[in-house]
């Protein structure tokens, strides 16, 4: 997956999490919270929706690469290069 | 629907006994989903037509069978991201809660929340939420890596209320009172004495259900013999009937706000009805085999309480769920008690719902409390031959009744396991 079809992905994810939001405006470089309503069980989700739908699994210490868009992505580029897009 | 003003009320209230006003417990509001209506104007107007809410229903594993599933709205007094968070269970009773005090008319805004009680009575819970996580897994050769997060605050058994509370800032004492079918009986009786014992001034009780995204409960019933089979849906639920073959099951919710009845007097609420009786006990004999004998106790105990003879009750509302032997046991109770009297009707209105589980006994109840006001009592459909066996003389069957005046609603509803509740109201 590039980096683009990734930002998709979570993107997606973050719909079904958070459906009430409106993610058009979602700025990447800016927090998930700050932009957000989002608890730790919404977060929970993201590492269990990335988990089921890519087989990616997240320790908890790299949680913290999750807080915004860009560093969601550029933490998953790795973890998902050789994914193929479905 | 018009009532009478608490105020009013004072005249017709001399009967009760030993009682003083900070000590009776009325109903002042009524919130309610159920599969043929979603406020109690559309469900009595249903039970009034002889209108089914029972339909075609495909579960996972079972495949077709019957349901009643309900169709309110959600969305009305939850987002959608808090509908995704909890469960089916939480869901109704927030609409039902949410519908309740507003039809009881209280300010809510200005309630202290801490003084707001929440006692939910279900037949069972955690269910749902337990095969959805097994069903997902399994497509992940059984990781339980992949099971949620979500799993433990859906499935605890103060669920149903928890939900409630977190979404209307209750800060009061919530319960949620597992009692399977007794379930909804359960609820407003404990709210009852909370009331009394001064553990809350505003009370929301009742029962709900969430049990027909369960398959486990549709295959148990059908492994008991016990699951209802017909090729027409509205005809799939008759208790008493000699071709009855078993139980529909069906979600739905019912809640009240109870209030003492010197609180609504000042307020100058609307009063549905007035808690006379009530009694609670066990069968002490099987798991799934009702006792007419405890059946019976617990009707006669709710009439002692309430200071009443057989002969005062004008209506019972019958638990009865169209099993081959449930509901020849309860007519036999019934029988013990009330004689061969003529003067008290008898009905079922999971003739027309199927068997609401948990809220089965509050929803039943709310659907004759209007029978206070217009004297006329809904009847039990899908009665074609009637059973010998079932034959009580004041059952009304197929077509409402018009009767000379109702003043005292005897509820039935019993449980697995033997237990049995039944409840008085009196005419406001």
């Amino acid at each position: 997956m590039t980096a683009e079809e990734i930002r998709q992905e979570v993107l997606d994810i973050l719909a079904d999490i958070a459906p009430d939001e409106d993610l058009s405006e979602l700025k990447d470089d800016q927090s998930f919270r700050q932009q957000m309503e989002l608890d730790s069980m919404d977060f929970l989700d993201i590492v269990m929706e990335l988990r089921k739908r890519h087989r990616v699994q997240i320790p908890e210490d790299d949680y913290v690469n999750l807080a915004s868009m860009s560093s969601t992505v550029k933490y998953l580029e790795p973890l998902m290069r050789d994914i193929q897009k479905v | 629907m018009p009532f009478p003003s608490a105020r009013a009320m004072i005249r017709n209230v001399a009967t009760l006994p030993q009682l003083s006003d900070d000590q009776r417990v009325v109903i002042t509001g009524v919130g309610l989903t159920s599969p043929n209506g979603n406020s109690l104007a559309e469900y009595r107007q249903a039970l009034l037509e002889g209108r089914s809410g029972v339909r075609k229903y495909h579960i996972r594993y079972v495949g077709e069978t019957l349901a009643g599933e309900c169709n309110f709205d959600d969305l009305r007094y939850q987002s959608r991201r808090d509908v995704r968070r909890g469960t089916r269970a939480g869901s109704i009773g927030i609409y039902c809660a949410r519908e309740a005090i507003a039809d009881a008319g209280v300010a809510w805004e200005q309630i202290d929340r801490e003084r707001v009680g929440v006692y939910i009575g279900v037949t069972e819970h955690g269910n749902v939420e337990t095969e959805n996580e097994i069903h997902e897994i399994k497509a992940f050769d059984y990781d339980t890596k992949i099971w949620s997060h979500h799993h433990n605050p859906r499935t605890v058994a103060n669920n149903t209320a928890g939900e409630i509370t977190l979404n209307m800032g209750i800060t009061g004492p919530p319960y949620t009172i597992g009692a399977a079918c007794a379930a909804g009986n359960a609820g407003v009786i404990q709210a009852t004495q909370m009331l009394r014992l001064g553990e809350c001034d505003l009370a929301l009780c009742g029962g709900v259900s969430e049990s027909i995204r369960t398959f486990g409960i549709f295959a148990g019933f059908a492994s008991q013999g016990a699951l209802a089979v017909h090729a027409d849906p509205a005809r799939a639920s008759r208790p008493f009937d000699r071709e009855r073959n078993g139980i529909v099951v069906s979600e739905g919710g019912c809640l009240f706000t109870l209030e003492r009845y010197a609180d609504a007097a000042r307020r100058g609420a609307k009063i549905y009805g007035e808690v006379a009786g009530h009694a609670m006990n066990s069968d002490a004999s099987d798991f799934v085999m009702p006792n007419p004998d405890q059946q019976a106790r617990c009707v006669e105990l709710a009439l002692k309480r309430a200071g009443l003879n057989a002969e005062d009750i004008d209506l019972v509302s019958t638990h009865a769920t169209a099993t081959a032997s449930g509901d020849i046991q309860e007519c036999a109770a019934l029988r013990r008690v009330f004689g061969t009297s003529r003067r008290t009707l008898v009905n079922n209105t999971k003739s027309f719902i199927g068997h609401a589980m948990g809220a089965a006994g509050a929803l039943e109840l709310a659907g004759n409390l209007p029978s206070f006001h217009d004297g006329v009592v809904h009847p039990t459909i899908n009665v074609e031959d009637l059973d010998e066996q079932c034959e009580l003389p004041g059952l009304v069957l197929n077509q409402p009744r018009e009767a000379q005046q109702v003043r005292y609603i005897l509820n039935n509803s019993f449980g697995m396991l033997g237990i049995n509740s039944v409840l008085i109201i009196k005419q406001a």
